[in-house]
């Protein structure tokens, strides 16, 4: 793994100079875009702390008043702010790139970006109301 | 090489984990995570849990949120250690890991949803 790539007599050697590991403190941009790449860690936390809970609520109402007490906890609390905004960033970069990812086109005209945007951010809205509404009990 | 074909179903599912989580996560983490361990509402009856994690339209929901995810946080994380660390000469090493853990973590996900009684 660590073994060189076999380069071939003609073939140049592309000149790449080593960056820091830290190249993107220097603008706010870049560093905008690593906070973004790192917000796929609270995601997959999410998933843990999704399926711990629907596995204490299979295992019976002990379980999951037990749950919602270690939810309570300092530390978990912590985790659990941190993630609410990493994902919450990742909700709305990744809404705001909707236009350049979906050409939405309706009567063969193209769906203007601000409009394709828009509408996933009042998707966002239903959506989370609809989750409240069937978790507090409709 | 052999591994080309595979890139663009890759992509999708990290589109399509990246869409399912922003619409879905925020919510359900204000609620679980801030809202009943802190009391700021009361929490939903265990029965009504039940009954709403039984439903098959939220046990399939909720494993296609859980695995789309995965497979998002995957994709992503891969091109965060290249990027971010700049260690893609390791990826021979990275990519089991990551699509690796995200396979395992959608077979647990399906256990998870099979067993709500």
């Amino acid at each position: 793994m660590s073994q060189p790539p076999p380069y071939r007599s003609f073939h140049p050697r592309w000149h790449r100079p080593r960056m820091s590991t830290w190249w993107w403190l220097k603008r706010g941009s870049h560093v905008a875009f690593i906070l973004r790449e790192l917000s796929s860690i609270f995601v997959a936390w999410f998933v843990v702390f999704l399926l711990l809970l629907v596995a204490a609520v299979s295992r019976g109402e002990a379980a999951y008043w037990e749950f919602l007490i270690w939810a309570g906890r300092p530390g978990v609390l912590t985790v659990n702010i941190v993630s609410l905004l990493f994902t919450v960033f990742h909700t709305i970069t990744f809404f705001n790139v909707t236009p350049q990812a979906l050409a939405v086109r309706l009567g063969g005209k193209r769906v203007p970006g601000p409009l394709v945007t828009a509408s996933h951010y009042a998707a966002w809205v239903v959506l989370s109301a609809l989750v409240a509404w069937l978790v507090l009990g409709g | 090489m052999a591994r080309r074909p595979i890139e663009p179903l890759l992509w999708l599912l990290f589109s399509a984990g990246g869409m399912a989580s922003a619409m879905l996560v925020p919510v359900l983490l204000v609620l679980f995570g801030f809202a009943f361990p802190l009391g700021w509402t009361a929490p939903p009856q265990h029965a009504h849990l039940v009954a709403v994690l039984g439903h098959p339209v939220v046990r399939v929901g909720l494993f296609g949120l859980c695995t789309l995810s995965l497979f998002h946080w995957a994709h992503r994380f891969r091109y965060t250690l290249y990027d971010g660390l700049q260690i893609k000469h390791l990826n021979e090493l990275i990519n089991p890991l990551c699509y690796g853990g995200a396979i395992v973590g959608s077979l647990a996900a399906a256990y998870v949803m099979l067993r709500i009684p």
